[in-house]
């Protein structure tokens, strides 16, 4: 039995702006193997997009394998019983469509964007790979130079993306979002195909995957092309509820200075531990990714801009991120990159005062209904891309949400209060924070 | 997988919704392209003038750039904050940014207070202020870039290489400027910069969305009508030098890059087509070149390797990159030579039908939104094309047979001559 459920997307009331003019119907079903399909239907182009969502990342790795998520990744482009090794992306290119996969702590996804009446043809492959992988020793050997090649590229070239491992590192004393998604490059160094193996019989089933195909389709044709090429394969036994290491409370700040030889331009960096958007349970990240933009989010009028770049010219660069799509709490993060000859010290001390002048002045009315506006256009601009969409729908659905949670997302989001951003801002706690200081290594 | 196989077989080539382009003029003169859709409440602009920093003055390195910077940072009565909270409430965004050939302006606006976004943009085009405030904190931007790229391989390696190619000509240096010469920028040099590269005689727009002919005929004037109407000349054209060989500069880390050229081909040579062909089976289009198997798949040198034509507006390469382990670097341009020579004695009609199948399937697929639309059509002008060139396109490119790509890859791909610029610890 596949259960049938069409949903609208919700159009919200919209106080400064009329209603989008257009709308994608969101349609979702479950096969009777556990494969979960959602279809956003936009017809304006005869285009598609074929995504399918594992729910393994990094964050679920066996300990002392890390990288082995996205390790995978790349070795399942090498080929299966029928398709020979790199053949996929060759047949994808051949038919003008493009392919890719990548790897998150929670998910790893694999797409194809082509003409809208290819669908069938990468369904099957992508189908086929789900459980026919073929792996020799040599491909998997060669794969794996890939791979530190673009851990160099990466990571091992870039203090900042070094800084930035070190941090989560640091963040995280216990839960696996503290190991990096490429991983740690002497674990990468032992992979093998055994380990290969056993992480795809263990991870790689219907019901370990959500399937987004958004275009020029009809949820019938979908639906139908879903049962004949995902609907033979098996589901796995071996699938658990992710659980993952819990983090314990963070009793002291955490600090770390990073000096290399190759820093131009020194930084702050300083990360909270935070919650995530929880499946029914938005309005705390919704406050957050509020906060953040209050914060940092634009170049001129944000606090952190109007305090350090304009009245005190301290800063030439400031920001503050946060992302509420993840399975397990995450980070709150803000940036200060000091104006010539002001040193770090006193970058962060003027980006701890603004924060606490801020929680004492509480928010700007102004800057708040200017963000609330763009948040209410964005949904009139996100409307024109529907790779977009589909990537906000498997994102959220492979981290723990529903459809219901990314329907309902942009109305919790137009709901929150100055009074619900002050709530949020005082998570800002600096016993639960990391802070990273970059800068360059003077010869000895 | 026999299914895949028939299913190969019986492909034909997809029909795609046309791209229908109108061509408007304004009351004033000004020409536009459009492409019309009232599915969603917003418009696409994009404006594109021809020069860019290749338009800066002697001893003026980076004054296009700052002050390309800066036309966000206040305008009329409002000054840097007063601009951004002005568009931040209406929800517009416009991005401003210069290159070798051009200053683009990309913007999307609402429907429902276009004119009030219109009006903005109007004025950050017509009526920036260059105040000192905004002049200082954003010349201090520039400043952190240009000391960042001295620690950046792939930075060193780009201006080396433009260096070597291009020499004196403004193609040869980097657009930024020095910390010297964008240390001493005035004011005067900004607004000479602005009225010498954003004139009327070298623009062109094009615009998707929810727009008509006649109100964008309207926008056109009311963006543009202030504007001089002649600006400062275009550069000449420069010839690429290939000194061949390889140029190398020490810099610490594990990886080292690679960046190499050659002669290339003017997007007017009767031969371009073929040329992309060859370019696409060289090192184009991601996982299917010979590059990338032979680089990549077969001998994992590399995360990826990709080349391209590069088609300025007043000189042509061929050129490509990649980054390896420090002690790859010799085996790897090696491989890149030989395969650089290997392609020169022809490709197999399995490689060229494969590449047509790709580039005729894929240039549809480019037309999705109304910001690439707008983007696309722009470039389009600037080649001289007709607006019925996207239905006639793949043709062109189906006409292209095995003894074309053969002929071109011969003349085009000069192995001997390859030039390599080595950034890193690795050794050539």
């Amino acid at each position: 039995m596949r259960k049938f459920l069409t949903v609208a997307l919700t159009l919200l009331a919209l106080p400064a702006f009329m209603l989008p003019a257009f709308a994608r119907p969101v349609t979702t079903y479950k096969l009777d193997n556990g494969l979960e399909v959602v279809v956003i239907e936009d017809h304006r182009a005869p285009v598609v997009v074929h995504m399918v969502w594992y729910r393994i990342g990094s964050a679920d790795e066996p300990r002392g394998h890390s990288g082995i998520a996205h390790f995978f990744e790349h070795l399942m482009f090498q080929g299966t019983k029928s398709v020979a090794p790199g053949a996929l992306s060759k047949i994808v290119a051949a038919q003008g469509g493009s392919d890719n996969a990548f790897t998150t702590q929670d998910y790893t996804a694999y797409f194809q964007r082509v003409a809208a009446d290819r669908l069938d043809l990468v369904m099957g492959l992508e189908a086929d790979r789900m459980v026919n992988l073929n792996l020799t020793v040599k491909d998997v050997e060669t794969e794996r130079e890939v791979i530190l090649d673009e851990r160099n590229q990466r990571t091992d070239s870039d203090p900042g993306s070094l800084l930035q491992e070190q941090m989560g590192a640091a963040q995280y004393l216990n839960h696996p979002y503290g190991t990096p998604v490429i991983g740690w490059r002497s674990e990468i160094a032992g992979l093998t195909r055994e380990d290969a193996l056993a992480f795809y019989r263990a991870n790689y089933a219907p019901n370990n995957a959500i399937l987004v195909v958004a275009g020029d389709v009809t949820p019938a044709d979908v639906l139908a092309l879903a049962q004949k090429n995902y609907g033979p394969i098996k589901p796995s036994d071996a699938i658990t509820p992710r659980i993952r290491a819990a983090e314990p409370p963070q009793l002291a700040p955490r600090r770390l200075v990073m000096e290399d030889a190759r820093v131009a331009q020194p930084y702050v960096v300083r990360t909270y531990l935070v919650p995530e958007r929880n499946p029914g349970d938005q309005k705390q990240a919704a406050a957050l990714t509020i906060l953040a933009e209050l914060l940092g989010g634009n170049p001129s009028t944000s606090v952190l801009a109007r305090a350090l770049m304009f009245d005190k010219p301290v800063a030439t660069y400031v920001s503050a991120n946060y992302d509420g799509v993840s399975l397990d709490p995450t980070t709150f993060g803000l940036v200060v990159v000091p104006a010539a000859g002001v040193g770090l010290e006193d970058a962060e001390k003027a980006m701890d005062a603004t924060l606490a002048e801020f929680l004492k002045k509480g928010v700007d009315q102004a800057e708040f209904d200017r963000i609330q506006a763009q948040l209410r256009a964005k949904q009139v601009y996100d409307e024109d891309n529907t790779q977009g969409a589909a990537h906000r729908y498997g994102m959220a659905l492979a981290s723990g949400l529903t459809v219901q949670d990314v329907q309902d997302w942009p109305g919790v989001l137009t709901s929150v209060t100055p009074a619900d951003v002050m709530a949020a801002a005082a998570l800002l706690d600096a016993r639960h924070s990391v802070t990273g200081w970059l800068q360059e290594e003077k010869a000895q | 997988m026999i299914r895949v196989l028939v299913f190969l077989a019986l492909m034909v080539s997809p029909a795609f919704a046309e791209i229908k382009i109108q061509e408007v003029t304004s009351k004033g003169g000004i020409k536009a392209w459009l492409v019309e859709n009232h599915d969603i409440a917003f418009t696409a602009l994009d404006i594109r003038f021809q020069g860019g920093s290749s338009l800066d003055a002697p001893g003026k390195r980076g004054a296009v750039n700052l002050m390309t910077a800066l036309l966000e940072e206040g305008s009329g009565a409002l000054d840097a904050q007063g601009f951004a909270a002005a568009r931040d409430g209406l929800a517009a965004d416009f991005r401003f940014s210069s290159d070798v050939d051009g200053v683009d302006v990309s913007a999307r606006f609402l429907t429902e207070n276009r004119d009030q976004a219109l009006a903005l943009l109007t004025g950050a085009l017509t009526a920036p202020r260059f105040d000192a405030p905004a002049v200082e904190r954003v010349r201090g931007q520039v400043l952190q870039i240009i000391a960042s790229d001295t620690k950046d391989p792939e930075a060193i390696a780009g201006d080396l290489l433009n260096t070597a190619a291009f020499g004196d000509h403004p193609y040869g240096s980097n657009p930024n400027g020095t910390v010297e010469s964008v240390t001493a920028l005035t004011r005067d040099d900004l607004l000479a910069a602005w009225k010498g590269t954003m004139a009327r005689d070298r623009v062109y727009v094009a615009a998707a969305g929810d727009i008509t002919p006649a109100e964008l005929g309207a926008a056109l004037d009311q963006l543009l009508g202030g504007l001089p109407a002649k600006g400062a000349p275009l550069p000449a054209d420069v010839a690429l030098q290939v000194p061949g060989g390889v140029q190398t500069q020490a810099f610490p880390g594990p990886q080292t890059t690679i960046l190499f050229w050659q002669k290339g081909l003017r997007f007017q040579d009767p031969d371009y087509f073929a040329a992309t062909i060859v370019n696409e089976i060289l090192g184009g289009g991601g996982f299917s070149s010979r590059l990338m198997d032979e680089v990549r798949e077969k001998r994992g040198l590399t995360y990826g390797i990709g080349t391209g034509l590069a088609i300025y507006d007043h000189a042509e390469s061929l050129q490509g990159s990649v980054a390896v382990a420090n002690d790859k670097v010799a085996e790897t341009i090696a491989v890149i030579r030989e395969v650089w020579a290997g392609l020169a004695k022809g490709v197999s009609q399995q490689e060229l039908d494969d590449t047509k199948t790709y580039m005729t399937g894929s240039y549809p697929l480019k037309f999705d939104g109304n910001g690439r639309i707008a983007g696309i059509l722009v470039g389009m002008q600037m080649l001289g094309l007709p607006v019925d060139y996207p239905a006639t396109r793949n043709a062109k490119v189906e006409a292209v047979t095995l003894e074309d790509v053969n002929r071109v890859a011969a003349r085009l791909l000069t192995p001997e001559a390859l030039s390599f610029v080595v950034v890193g610890d690795g050794k050539p």
